[in-house]
């Protein structure tokens, strides 16, 4: 700790707390002006007046966004594939992760499965060969695509296992004793102790679930089944167009195009508020599962 | 005498009963990995075909190494390699040394409201989606943007960040190191944390100033930690970040901001290219696979920790 009592401790401590304080200004202030930009004017935002203040106070953009039926579409698709890959997820997880967590005297193929899982994890086909097998499958512009091809998570799995194999086998004897079976012993034991863990890999698939665009991109060929990541992405500015037009600057004040901004911001803030409200809980657990699970003794 | 046998044949009948519930277990997640995981493995042949959708896997015509050919006579290739690579390299390397400095400096915050507060907002930038980030960083660097309005008015000339080849790639670097040097720092804050308070206090009082034991005493503890995570983020640097430069790039910068996975998806999927663009994604893959096992087996020889 630096010493505050000395000159040179005091200026030390100012220069610490300056740094670390002005790094987190540079993380809010950029989120907190698209936040003052949503609730702007138009014709405020086209003149680029706004900064972390809202100029001409409107709540117009958000009104426009309560009759975008596209926008609710988008919104209510990702809610669909958040809830039904959370489910699939989290169920073939523990499945995996019990037996997987058994020693090789206990289950003979247990390293088999899981030299399997590793080369799963360790390789791919790459973009094209999946997408022929998954448009081969009928699975395009459908919700299972958003849902099927990531309904194993291997890392979660190992995260979960390597979470099972420390869980006291005291626990797992008595049950057995009781006359237990495996899946009794995974459902009344293994899972009431390892909620925080799990906790942990269900918002890996929440959040993950909510921020991907690429599957969508990739998958939808039609707009009404866009998730709200890709829905959002093609609507944002179109970067090829502004860089064209910073050549003449003035090209950008159009203001159709610049109402935009505003509405999009908008967007943008509603379609973060799912991942606001849990924002408590992934400080927890998250912080915890990249500590337990990003390296492996 | 026949009841203990008969109790070890009743326990042999339970061990047999247990294993074919863990394979039971295991099979609906090993149906998933054969059709999503390891039949587009299978579609790999695809990069050795002149691959007709109509005729499938089975039924187009073998063509050998040709798209390897190819590939390796276009300038495109190199260029788009490189890219990657410097892209990657640059967010590894400035992301760890900001994560690494802002662990250090967050630690000396003994107000444990503004330390929470700080880490709160730091944190959340991690959790954001590109979609909605490259929004934020298109506002601070178009034209138009607050950092040109700031840097006009101290009397510099605007910068066209966006469409800039010498700006794209340092923008790309100094963006993604904003979104996660905060949530990066929370393992090595792990780490400080597990170094012994007590070296810290005989050094006090041996008169060594805070520098002195950041260098001679923190750092050398944080040094396995950071040795580890530097191996193993030796695979990512064919990572240039799909997310990322799909929703910030534009053909202006494809000079320096194209990387192999936007050029795969451009070229083999929106190109319908499909054999080349899967013979370019199979040779990522197979470079990638020879660097995550030699990281692992590096992280294993040096560290006792290890990846798999």
């Amino acid at each position: 700790m630096v010493e505050g009592n000395t000159l040179s401790g005091k200026l030390g401590k100012f220069i610490i707390y300056f740094i670390v304080i002005s790094l987190g200004l540079v993380c809010l202030l950029p989120l907190w002006n698209i936040v003052a930009i949503s609730f702007s004017s138009g014709e405020a935002v086209a003149a680029n007046l706004v900064g972390l203040k809202p100029i001409n106070f409107s709540t117009r953009a958000y009104e426009m966004i309560m009759e975008d039926a596209q926008f609710w579409r988008s919104f209510a698709i990702s809610v669909q594939r958040v809830v039904l890959a959370l489910a699939l997820n989290l169920i073939l997880i523990v499945l995996m992760a019990y037996p997987l967590s058994k020693t090789k005297q206990k289950f003979k193929s247990r390293n088999v499965y899981m030299n399997i899982i590793i080369f799963a994890m360790l390789f791919n086909g790459g973009l094209i060969p999946t997408f022929i097998v998954i448009r081969s499958l009928n699975l395009l512009d459908t919700i299972w695509v958003l849902v099927l091809p990531g309904a194993v998570p291997i890392f979660s799995v190992i995260l979960i296992m390597n979470f099972f194999v420390g869980v006291p086998k005291s626990l797992e004897e008595a049950a057995i004793i009781d006359g237990a079976s495996p899946l009794q012993i995974l459902i009344r034991v293994y899972i009431p102790v390892s909620l925080p863990a799990l906790a942990t890999v269900a918002l890996f698939s929440i959040v993950g679930g909510w921020n991907d665009f690429m599957t969508g991109l990739i998958y939808m060929t039609q707009v009404s089944n866009y998730p709200i990541m890709t829905y959002i992405q093609s609507l944002t500015i179109d970067i090829a167009e502004l860089v064209r037009s910073g050549a003449n600057s003035d090209a950008l004040q159009n203001i159709a195009e610049v109402s935009n901004r505003n509405l999009n911001a908008a967007k943008i803030v509603v379609s973060t508020i799912p991942l606001l409200v849990i924002y408590p809980f992934l400080q927890k657990y998250f912080v915890t599962g990249i500590v337990v699970g990003s390296v492996k003794e | 005498m026949e009841a203990n046998n008969q109790q070890i044949r009743e326990r042999k009948k339970d061990v047999k009963k247990e294993k074919i519930t863990y394979h039971a277990m295991l099979i609906p997640g090993m149906i998933f990995l054969l059709i999503f995981n390891f039949t587009p493995m299978f579609g790999i042949i695809m990069a050795f075909q002149d691959f007709v959708p109509a005729r499938g896997f089975f039924g187009s015509e073998f063509v050998g190494l040709d798209h390897f050919k190819y590939m390796f006579s276009l300038p495109d290739i190199g260029k788009v390699f490189r890219n990657t690579i410097v892209i990657a390299l640059g967010k590894i390397i400035f992301g760890s040394l900001l994560a690494i400095v802002f662990a250090i400096l967050l630690n000396e915050i003994r107000l444990k409201f503004l330390k929470k507060s700080v880490q709160t907002i730091v944190y959340l930038p991690h959790f954001l989606s590109w979609v909605v980030l490259a929004t934020v960083v298109v506002n601070l660097f178009n034209l138009d943007g607050t950092v040109n309005q700031i840097m006009s008015s101290i009397g510099l000339d605007k910068i066209n960040f966006l469409g800039s080849n010498t700006w794209f790639q340092p923008l790309l670097i100094g963006s993604d190191v904003w979104k996660e040097f905060g949530f990066n720092s929370v393992i090595y804050l792990a780490a400080i944390a597990s170094v012994d308070p007590g070296l810290h206090e005989a050094a006090s009082m041996d008169g060594a100033n805070w520098w002195k034991r950041v260098w001679h005493i923190t750092l050398p503890g944080m040094l396995p930690i950071i040795l580890l995570l530097a191996i193993l983020s030796l695979p990512s640097v064919l990572d240039g970040g799909f997310d990322q430069v799909y929703n910030l790039y534009s053909p202006v910068v494809y000079e320096t901001g194209d990387t192999i996975d936007t050029y795969v998806y451009r070229v083999g999927l929106i190109g319908r290219d499909y054999s080349f663009g899967a013979a370019v994604g199979l040779f990522k893959s197979v470079i990638g696979l020879i660097l995550i096992l030699s990281a692992n087996n590096i992280a294993k020889k040096y560290t006792d920790r290890k990846l798999f």
